[in-house]
């Protein structure tokens, strides 16, 4: 029987396997941040020992840090505590760390692909959820625990549980203004936020394999939001075309045969499936979440659920939802009132999401009633922005593009959603108070976001292109 | 990690699916750079009003429900892959959680501090709610040994499933890290091999 992407990167991974429990799984590249590591460290100094592997380590600030005035210290004294507590274990142990200030400081899933750490068959783990992203190139990319950081940390392996085998293939051609952002929203909105527990998911199909890797990276960021253990694409020439020349990708004749054997990785013809999803691109229109979890995702012409469309033990949850949400069953969202925005997150933070918004912006304005923060995923991110005179479009349309981080995707910087507001977000959650307490998050697309932006109400991005 | 083998204890019942991370502690509490005191901040914007009043209609704020297990709906944990989380429901003195599915970073990190997620049937689940909110003094029995959990002076029993691995770990009180050290020549052989 043939096997499929995950299973080889998964197999030729393994150094030993306990019998009837979890594996134990090296790990070749580890992505830290301030929020999920300070207790790690602190375990290992308790137990005397050194960081096992420092150089496959890559360090970087991004949760806690403000996106405005970056050169200035950290005006919150616990997050700056964090982040100096980040840089002293860096020193210490010898990882090399982009934080505050560093021409490669960003969103950590954001920076590992466009510096060239990410690359096909290999096993990618961070203290954070989102490491699902890394998928994208062909990787086994997963977020794990501090206990499990603190593992990695002390012996560049975890012990995990072989999760099942999903894959969802999308086949067809998009219609216009539908973006990768909509076939996951689509997907999670049809199998629900848990209906991915327990598998990795591999994302295959005519229209997966048209998508650029920013593209891909949205869609494997948020396999997680549906339950899943990770995402994964198989890499191909669009894969290659993105790795080569990055600073830290292999060069010259090691990176000839490093596709070589990347090309290998790819699922076999006669591989099984646990289990196995279809759907047609051309069904997928732009979305929009109306609840308090990323399932909870409509096509933007629709009207949210009627009460009777939901099934029995999901009601008192749907109802919670709406009524937290200020939403009613079955009406429509398009032209409700909103006044915040978010453009960003590791979800849609890249150079091409800035081009799109940037786009729909160029000669229109903003609405005035609306609060719009476009934040770029990295230092590089913004740069290149700027070079292409993306910042000038989107400040004669009287939007900001700001510096680098998490920002307003998690509550935890300077950058919160008021209470009581709405907020349409490029980001991936929208549990209750993840932008701030009693913010209300719709999650959509960035172009749907910047139609919002640009009219102050919920909007079909499609009356824009 | 502390030992774990059997308990006796009434529950807290929270009838809800898809408790999230950002629900057990929100971000704003994920700030500290030790493990302790998260508890404090457990469920915190379901249990206080934003001028830090008790929310009354919290089951955590019911002085009818204690104990050391939490009772949930299915999809527990989901969200972000915080540890923070497991540790606040153990600070708030929780030993076990129990829900008809586990979302799978969460199952591990509380595997990981010795905190047990334990999987029961649907139907099981709806009996716990059903008695606890007739009787709040409802016990439920957890057997790790005999992988079993009942409700006392009832018939009501099911046995659960716990990995050998992580039962052995979770009775001794053995945590992943020492059993990892120990393959530190078998990790180094692998990476030899690789090259
Ligand atoms: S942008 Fe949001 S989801 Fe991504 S790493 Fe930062 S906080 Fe997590």
């Amino acid at each position: 029987m043939g096997k499929s992407i995950f299973e080889k990167i998964w197999e030729s991974h393994v150094v030993k396997a306990i019998e009837d429990g979890p594996q134990v799984l090296y790990i070749d590249k580890h992505f830290i941040h301030e929020v999920t590591t300070p207790q790690a460290f602190s375990g290992l100094e308790k137990r005397g020992l050194p960081v096992f592997r420092p150089q496959n380590i890559v360090a970087t600030a991004d949760h806690n840090v403000p996106t405005k005035n970056q050169h200035l210290p950290i005006k919150e004294a616990l997050s700056r505590h964090q982040v100096d507590t980040l840089i002293k274990n860096c020193n210490t142990h010898g990882i090399e760390l982009y934080g505050l200030g560093h021409p490669y400081q960003g969103i950590v899933h954001v920076i590992g692909p466009e510096l060239g750490f990410t690359l096909p068959g290999m096993t990618i783990v961070c203290g954070d959820s989102h490491t699902s992203t890394h998928g994208a190139f062909g990787a086994i990319a997963f977020g794990i625990g501090t206990s499990e950081v603190e593992h990695v940390l002390a012996t560049q392996c975890v012990l995990q549980m072989k999760p099942k085998k999903m894959r969802i293939n999308i086949d067809g051609e998009l219609s216009k203004g539908v973006l990768s952002k909509d076939i996951i929203l689509y997907i999670i909105s049809k199998i629900s936020a848990s209906g991915g527990t327990g598998y990795f998911v591999e994302y295959a199909g005519s229209a997966i394999r048209k998508l650029s890797m920013e593209a891909r990276m949205t869609i494997c960021n948020m396999s997680i939001e549906m339950g899943a253990r990770g995402g994964i694409i198989a890499p191909d020439e669009i894969t290659f075309d993105y790795i080569k020349g990055r600073q830290f990708a292999p060069k010259g004749e090691a990176f000839d045969i490093a596709i070589e054997k990347w090309k290998q990785l790819a699922t076999d013809d006669d591989a099984i499936f646990d289990k196995e999803y279809s759907f047609d691109a051309s069904d997928i229109s732009p979305m929009i979440t109306y609840g308090t979890n990323p399932g909870m995702g409509i096509k933007i012409e629709s009207k949210i659920p009627t009460v009777a469309d939901v099934s029995d033990n999901e009601r008192l949850g749907f109802k919670k939802a709406l009524d937290y949400m200020g939403f009613e069953a079955d009406n429509n969202l398009v032209g409700k009132p909103i006044n915040y925005v978010f453009i960003g997150s590791c979800t849609n933070s890249r150079i091409e999401d800035l081009r799109l918004v940037a786009q729909m912006a160029k000669g229109r304005k903003k609405a005035d009633n609306v609060t719009a923060w476009i934040v770029p995923g990295s230092k590089k991110v913004e740069n290149q922005a700027i070079e292409e005179g993306l910042d000038k479009i989107l400040a004669s349309a009287g939007f900001e593009l700001r510096e680098p981080g998490c920002s307003a995707c998690l509550g935890m910087n300077e950058d919160k959603i008021p209470s009581g507001e709405y907020c349409i977000s490029t980001s991936n959650r929208n549990f209750e108070g993840r932008q701030g307490p009693g913010a209300k998050t719709l999650l959509a697309s960035p172009l749907t976001a910047m139609a919002a932006a640009l009219t102050g109400k919920i909007t079909d991005p499609r009356d824009f292109i | 990690m502390e030992k774990f083998i059997t308990l006796q204890s009434t529950c807290v019942p929270l009838n809800l699916e898809d408790v999230d991370t950002d629900q057990i502690i929100p971000a704003r509490f994920l700030k500290a750079t030790t493990r302790e005191g998260f508890g404090d901040n457990l469920f915190r914007d379901w249990r206080y009003n934003s001028d830090n009043t008790l929310k009354n209609d919290f089951v955590l704020n019911n002085p009818r429900y204690k104990g050391e297990i939490l009772v949930a709906g299915k999809n527990f944990g989901c969200g972000s892959s915080r540890e923070h989380a497991a540790w606040a429901i153990l600070d708030a003195g929780f030993k076990v959680v129990v829900s008809s599915f586990f979302a799978d970073i969460f199952k591990n990190n509380a595997l990981n501090n010795g905190l047990l997620p334990l999987v029961v049937s649907p139907a099981f689940l709806s009996s716990i709610f059903e008695l606890t909110e007739k009787d709040e003094n409802t016990l439920l029995i957890v057997d790790i040994q005999q992988q079993t959990i009942s409700i006392k002076d009832t018939n009501l029993v099911e046995s659960f499933e716990i990995n050998p691995y992580k039962k052995t770990c979770l009775i001794n009180g053995f945590d992943d890290i020492d059993y990892l050290l120990s393959l530190k020549s078998e990790i180094e052989s692998f990476e030899t091999k690789r090259n």
